[in-house]
């Protein structure tokens, strides 16, 4: 009697464990399911106000000042430092290599097919995905998004989709900015100060980058673009109250930004250079 | 001495059976109004006893859980983008903070809404935006400032001059007295008087402050929190003229006009100890 009365709170504690357990991950399950559901109705709201009607010019060209002339500076440096650290990194192992003069096909590839774009878009998540999921929760928190829904105007429209716009046009085209002072950095560590020699420094160049490498940069930089605008509205928009709020909002707009700039990086990446190889199989580099 | 009544017997605003709940927590429980065309109704209740999430119903902000909600005969929830955009123009709403846009100007933040739906030459617009803000008492001179440079009372006054520029049929306050002196909180109750008697516009006003809902309303309908009341019990527990409410057999709206705490502390403390033990 007393083994089945002092066994059966135990079974009861396990089983209840247990239950809570499977209780709380289908909660998680069940909320990340209502979060992409919710992301992709975002996303399709925000989407389908491109093809029905554009924001006004006094809406857009705030987000355009702010997304593109605002990030140049920032832009600019960061794509110098990333040349000039690729530089610096593969000057080394070259070097032991006897592959020194081959150093402008490896820094500016890596730079036009990878590190540009990703980065750049890293930066600009910090910049301003950040920015804009602090400034629409603030809006959220103010209510002055649902003052904008009861004067008939769709926050959507109104406030993500000229984000949106600002962010896949600016995104990619600081992009290229990146690539280009990536090019100079690497260039003036390698020439400058490595003193490699620059006739084939910038034949191995020419030779082993090829403009798919820069587009397929620039294409997935779109991508890269759409994603920060919809996580980073989408945060905004969905921002809990107060100071915390906000800066929880934040966060996770550059959270999930970055994670997302990395999944479409191999996804997208991959697709396209598979695509790409088969349909020119000569296309193949060797080094 | 409460406002005269203006009123027609046609409905401008129904709700029937309204539910709300958020998440476990039921905020609103089979809610029953009707609001006649021309009538301002206060709706009065302690913090948290739903007045601002029926008001954000009514206007289609938040989705009921259940029952309906009819706007001149038309449930805003069963209506197209476009034709809801046609319905809000009917509405003018003062949020409680006056939810201003930070990055616009006092002069573009009232404009805003004939920008958004009336085709207007740049100066007949400012002629109505500088009508607008000196019929709510403000100065040509505040139409270059930014909201963050204004006192709370000029910024509601700005809330309501932007809520009224379109001349809605229908004006919700969010508890438009709150946080105001005692001469700025009348200023904004005769605004609100002066805005019935000008335009007829039927009016629900959301405030805590019983002055004011003597003052504006021929109509005051008291909420009470759900968590003070029994499953059955009904959630409204007056409806009826200001007159009436002193004269109410109900000890809570007695309680409630007369702004007496009663037992309420007590019954709060005794509510976190045995909170207090259960988290144990």
């Amino acid at each position: 009697m007393s083994t089945a009365s002092a066994s059966q709170p135990a079974n009861h504690g396990i089983l209840s464990g247990l239950a809570d357990s499977i209780a709380d991950w289908g909660g998680v399950i069940l909320n990340s399911l209502v979060v992409t559901g919710d992301v992709a109705m975002f996303t399709w709201r925000t989407v389908s106000w491109l093809f029905w009607r554009l924001p006004r010019k006094e809406t857009l060209l705030p987000n355009f000042y702010q997304v593109g002339v605002l990030s140049l500076p920032v832009i600019a440096l960061t794509g110098t430092f990333i040349g000039m650290v690729l530089a610096v990194q593969a000057y080394f192992t070259f070097k032991d290599l006897g592959l020194e003069t081959r150093l402008g096909a490896v820094i500016n590839m890596s730079l036009v097919r990878e590190l540009g774009p990703v980065l750049a878009a890293t930066m600009l998540a910090g910049r301003v995905g950040a920015a804009m999921a602090a400034e629409l929760g603030t809006m959220r928190v103010t209510e002055q998004i649902d003052a904008l829904d009861s004067m008939g105007a769709d926050p959507i429209h109104y406030l993500v989709v000229p984000r949106l716009l600002a962010c896949i046009f600016l995104i990619p085209t600081l992009t290229i900015m990146a690539d280009f002072m990536g090019v100079v950095g690497g260039y003036f560590y390698s020439i400058v100060i490595l003193d490699i020699d620059m006739h084939h420094y910038w034949t191995n160049s020419e030779k082993f980058v090829d403009s798919f490498d820069f587009f397929s940069g620039i294409i997935k930089s779109f991508f890269f673009g759409g994603a920060i605008a919809i996580v980073s509205c989408y945060r905004g928009f969905h921002c809990t109250p107060g100071a915390e709020g906000v800066g929880r909002a934040a966060t996770t707009a550059f959270v999930w930004s970055f994670v997302l700039i990395l999944a479409i990086d191999l996804f997208l990446g991959n697709a396209m250079y598979s695509t790409y190889y088969r349909l020119f199989p000569d296309a193949t580099k060797h080094f | 001495m409460p406002a005269q009544s203006t009123t027609t017997d046609t409905p401008l605003v129904q709700v029937t059976g309204l539910h709300v709940t958020f998440g476990r927590q039921k905020v609103l429980r089979d809610i029953n109004i009707s609001v006649p065309k021309g009538q301002t109704v206060a709706i009065v209740g302690e913090s948290g006893c739903g007045k601002t999430v029926l008001l954000k119903a009514i206007i289609g902000l938040i989705k009921p859980t259940s029952g309906q909600i009819l706007f001149d005969g038309k449930d805003l929830f069963e209506l197209t983008d476009k034709e809801l955009v046609v319905q809000r123009i009917r509405f003018g709403y003062v949020f409680q903070n006056a939810a201003l846009f930070d990055s616009m100007t006092v002069g573009q933040n009232v404009a805003f809404p004939l920008r958004q739906h009336r085709r207007l030459q740049e100066p007949e617009l400012q002629q109505m935006v500088l009508a607008r803000l000196a019929e709510v008492g403000l100065p040509e001179n505040i139409v270059a400032k930014k909201p963050a440079e204004l006192s709370g009372g000029m910024r509601k006054r700005v809330g309501m001059a932007r809520a009224l520029i379109l001349k809605p049929e229908l004006v919700l306050y969010d508890e438009p007295t709150t946080g105001l002196d005692p001469i700025m909180s009348d200023v904004i109750n005769e605004l609100m008087l002066n805005t019935r008697r000008n335009y007829q516009v039927t009016g629900l006003v959301v405030t805590h402050d019983m002055h004011t809902a003597r003052k504006v309303a021929e109509r005051v309908i008291m909420l009470y929190p759900l968590s003070r009341l029994g499953p059955n019990d009904p959630q409204i527990v007056f409806d009826g003229p200001p007159q009436e409410l002193d004269r109410s057999s109900d000890h809570r709206v007695r309680q409630f006009v007369r702004g007496e705490a009663g037992e309420r502390l007590m019954e709060m403390r005794e509510q976190a100890e045995s909170a207090g033990h259960h988290a144990n």
